[in-house]
């Protein structure tokens, strides 16, 4: 009798732990064999509410960062960001001129309401991206992927099928472009190219991304959105990959201060919060496990106003070489700043995928000799203790913005007697100020649309829209149009640098590091090599505790 | 006093239209636009967007026409920002909650205050006296953008008894389980009460220090006029003295003071949503002005005008009832 119990609970106390090792291999490991914290729940911080999901529309950060998550576009980027795996799309062909994409669709992708996904939703919605009765924001995206008659579109001259993109059939999309464009596919991963069911947006209208009426093709739907205090997307069982999606549930919560954020983050509410400025070094120290910090895909300058009626001593070279050398870098980005920035002595930043950093100059200099130098171009150029050079700084209202810019007015009065006075300006009056020429020197940031130099580089073209300095160099110009169809136009960007670098238009200060307070079983499986972060929930996963 | 009420309801209407001329002017004169971003639009992508909302046309025609719609369909308008809400989603979207903690703020402050000024009075010069002084002006001198991150660290990081933001999911209907015991129910809708808790504290306590302050010195003066004199000779007691004669002008000041100050709690503090990322109004009014998403921002305006005008008239009408002496 007794043996008897003694065999039954070994035998099930046996099969408990084989059912338990099955069940474990099965739903409880990630992509790379770890074990899996039992609940998958994703809570992170936003700084403010996002402007719309609508793949068509949406322009800021957090709105893509949802959008990502409830549509897929043709590609998805890989978890370094710099190649691109399958999304509704497994694979395209080009045509010898490089201006005809044909893109075959995956057979299994699905809406949220089980219709399949079809070439048609993806000439719908790049249709309707272009479309004046929209009217995007982000119809200039569009403009920018070169489709064939697309700035007819935009304009109304033309009907909205006159756009270069047909689906010859449900699996083939066919996109006719004006230019080849060797980084064509990489812009696919953006929102704007992602389809939209129109079923659904005829129905509702407006109102169609609203939770209950919203219909996706993504990991997740949009399960619950209130303006300025949350939104929420859960699993997408839907979706062609569901079964590898571990994450279940994301919410986004809007908290516009950064210190509540932090705080509500120590209390456990969230899972991810951006470090406060100034505050990396002491929390890296006091949670070394939940402090991380990367490189983005952002660079940070100042950029002289170079307009005819600009002011005369910007026009000197010798003035703007003085002022860039004679900012120490590292004071700023160890002292001020204190969360692994890089340096920065060009444009673009060195994390930019295939670009090779150019040998500059001010790069290898120490900082005395860059203090000499700058003090000798000053003087060449006629500034003195008798006739200091006096010019305004003006950057967006920000504690950040202000410590940067207070510490460059000291380096300038101490090496060269400069008389720079700051202005802050609110965030829109800002920006009217530096688009109408109205500054002298001004704030100026840019985060790459896309992982290549020209994202960054493009904005020094005579003809861009951003170049507010208006600085214009014809060898820049025609090396910029060589590199949109150079095989390797990486060659082309390093050569632009080095003109930068003489030219000086602008002063680059530093690249922009992601500083974040991350839940430590999160960390492992956050892209921190994507410098773009665009990031997918479906490719995140907890891990349990002490793995 | 019917033909008073319809007077100043009359003199209301001019007082809004003037409001909405003001703002209006006051907001297309601000730099930038509810579209302008750093990388500026191609002009056609501009134009395309201007001639969606109407924003190509004439100042005046715009404004003429956006009057038009709030009289005529109390539409506000869509919103520029938020694509796919207008107006009057935006504002049914973030007043409810910030009606909320405002009507519970207002509640506490009341209460509290009133109490206080009146014990402090009574005991006039007493330990209590000084105690109930000294805690209202320190909780006038603390400002409610100080006190909300302690209130946090206190009861979110260290004790843990409360969350540190947000709504719990906004008013909706079965936002919470009716059967827990922190989910209160009323008006078709329900919210968790321990979401309201640090929010109504922050907000009721420079409220609650000024009717403390005002009742005391309101009720030191009326302690000492002849009325009561009288009551106290005739030989009635104290407490009968305090509610049947004292109280009533002893709050006529409080009343005043609580037209406004009841508007400016049900229409939100920007702090107390910021704070604690409530999704109230007042986060929609800042936000709409950094972005100039216009049609929000005249939203949100008329609202709160309406709003103060209405509450004005009621307090005048409640003087009215209390005191015999003001007649309209």
């Amino acid at each position: 009798m007794k043996m008897t119990t003694l065999l039954k609970a070994s035998t099930a106390a046996l099969l408990v732990t084989a059912g338990g090792a099955a069940l474990a291999q099965d739903a409880m490991t990630g992509p790379n064999g770890e074990a899996l914290a039992e609940e998958q729940v994703f809570v992170y911080r936003v700084l403010d509410e996002h402007s719309s999901v609508d793949p068509g529309i949406v322009e800021d950060v957090s709105g893509s960062e949802i959008v990502r998550d409830l549509f897929e576009g043709l590609y998805n980027d890989s978890k370094t960001g710099e190649t691109l795996e399958p999304g509704v799309a497994l694979s395209h062909t080009v045509s010898d001129d490089g201006l005809v994409y044909t893109f075959t669709l995956r057979e299994d992708a699905m809406w949220s309401d089980g219709t399949p996904v079809t070439a048609g939703d993806f000439v719908f919605a790049w249709r309707r991206a272009a479309s004046p009765e929209l009217a995007s924001p982000y119809a200039w995206y569009m403009e920018l992927m070169a489709l064939e008659n697309v700035a007819e579109v935009i304009a109304g001259d033309m009907p909205l099928d006159a756009l270069g993109v047909t689906a010859v059939d449900d699996r083939t999309l066919e996109v006719r472009l004006t230019e080849p464009l060797p980084y064509f596919p990489q812009m696919l991963t953006h929102a704007t190219t992602f389809p939209v069911p129109q079923a659904v947006v005829e129905e509702h209208g407006d109102a169609w991304t609203r939770p209950g009426n919203i219909v996706s093709n993504g990991a997740y739907i949009l399960e619950e959105h209130i303006p300025q205090e949350r939104s929420v997307r859960v699993k997408n069982d839907m979706y062609w990959d569901a079964e590898n999606t571990i994450v279940e549930r994301v919410t986004a919560l809007v908290i516009n201060d950064e210190n509540q954020a932090l705080t509500r983050f120590l209390a456990g509410e969230l899972d991810r919060t951006e470090v406060p400025a100034g505050q990396f070094p002491r929390l890296s120290e006091e949670y070394p496990e939940q402090t991380i910090s990367f490189p983005r895909l952002c660079n940070y300058y100042y950029t002289f106003n170079l307009r005819e009626d600009g002011p005369e001593a910007f026009k000197d070279v010798r003035v703007r070489q003085a002022l860039a050398l004679a900012v120490d870098r590292q004071v700023i980005t160890e002292n001020v700043l204190a969360g692994g920035q890089p340096e920065a002595y060009t444009f673009t930043p060195a994390a930019t995928a295939n670009f090779e950093v150019p040998e500059v100059e001010m790069a290898s200099m120490t900082q005395e000799e860059r203090n000499a130098r700058a003090q000798e171009l000053m003087a060449e150029a006629g500034y003195g203790p008798d006739n200091p050079l006096q010019f305004e700084m003006v950057y967006n209202t920000s504690d950040a913005h202000r410590s940067i810019a207070v510490a460059m007015s000291q380096m300038w009065a101490q090496t060269l007697g400069v008389e720079a006075t700051l202005a802050n300006q609110e965030w829109q009056t800002f920006l009217d100020a530096r688009n109408s020429g109205d500054f002298e020197l001004a704030r100026g940031a840019w985060c790459g649309d896309y992982n290549e130099a020209s994202t960054f580089l493009d904005l020094l073209d005579t003809g861009s829209g951003y170049n507010d300095a208006k600085y214009s160099n014809p060898e820049v110009d025609d090396l910029l149009q060589q590199a949109k169809t150079a095989e390797d136009p990486n060659p082309l960007y390093t050569r632009i640098e080095e003109i930068i670098a003489e030219d000086m238009p602008v002063i680059p200060i530093y690249f922009y590091a992601g500083n974040y307070m991350m839940d430590d079983q999160l960390i492992p499986s956050w892209p921190v090599e994507n410098v773009q972060q665009n990031w997918y929930s479906k490719d995140l996963y907890f891990v349990a505790e002490g793995e | 006093m019917y033909v008073y009420i319809l007077r100043r309801l009359a003199v209301a209407i001019p007082t809004i239209l003037l409001l909405v001329i003001f703002s209006f002017a006051l907001m297309y004169s601000a730099p930038g636009g509810p579209f302008n971003s750093e990388r500026p639009l191609p002009a056609q992508v501009m134009a395309n967007i201007e001639a969606k909302y109407g924003l190509d046309r004439p100042v005046m025609v715009q404004m003429a026409d956006y009057v038009w719609g709030v009289v005529t369909r109390f539409d506000f308008g869509p919103s520029f920002q938020y694509t796919d809400r207008t107006v009057n989603d935006v504002i049914a979207q973030g007043f409810p909650v910030t009606l909320t903690y405002g009507f519970w703020s207002a509640v506490v402050a009341v209460i509290v205050g009133v109490s206080l000024g009146i014990a402090a009075a009574l005991r006039h010069n007493s330990w209590l006296d000084y105690l109930a002084v000294g805690v209202t002006i320190g909780a006038q001198a603390l400002p409610n953008f100080v006190m909300a991150p302690i209130l946090v660290l206190l009861f979110t990081l260290w004790l843990g008894w409360l969350p540190g933001g947000g709504w719990a999911g906004g008013i909706v209907v079965n936002a919470c389980d009716p059967r827990d015991s922190l989910c209160w129910s009323a008006f078709g809708g329900a919210i968790r009460l321990d979401y309201v808790i640090m929010p109504v504290i922050a907000l009721s306590t420079s409220y609650m220090a000024s009717i403390a302050r005002i009742t005391r010195s309101s009720m030191l003066e009326v302690m000492n006029s002849n009325f009561i004199r009288t009551a106290r000779a005739k030989g009635l007691p104290m407490r009968r003295v305090i509610w049947r004669h004292a109280l009533k002008p002893t709050l006529l000041p409080v009343i005043s003071y609580l037209g406004p100050a009841f508007v400016g709690m049900i229409t939100g503090s920007v702090v107390v949503d910021i704070a604690f990322s409530t999704g109230g109004i007042g986060q929609f009014f800042v936000n709409s002005a950094f972005n100039r998403d216009y049609s929000v921002i005249m939203g949100i305006t008329i609202l709160v005008g309406m709003l103060t005008i209405g509450f004005n008239l009621l307090v005048d009408i409640l003087y009215a009832w209390i005191d015999p002496k003001i007649r309209y």
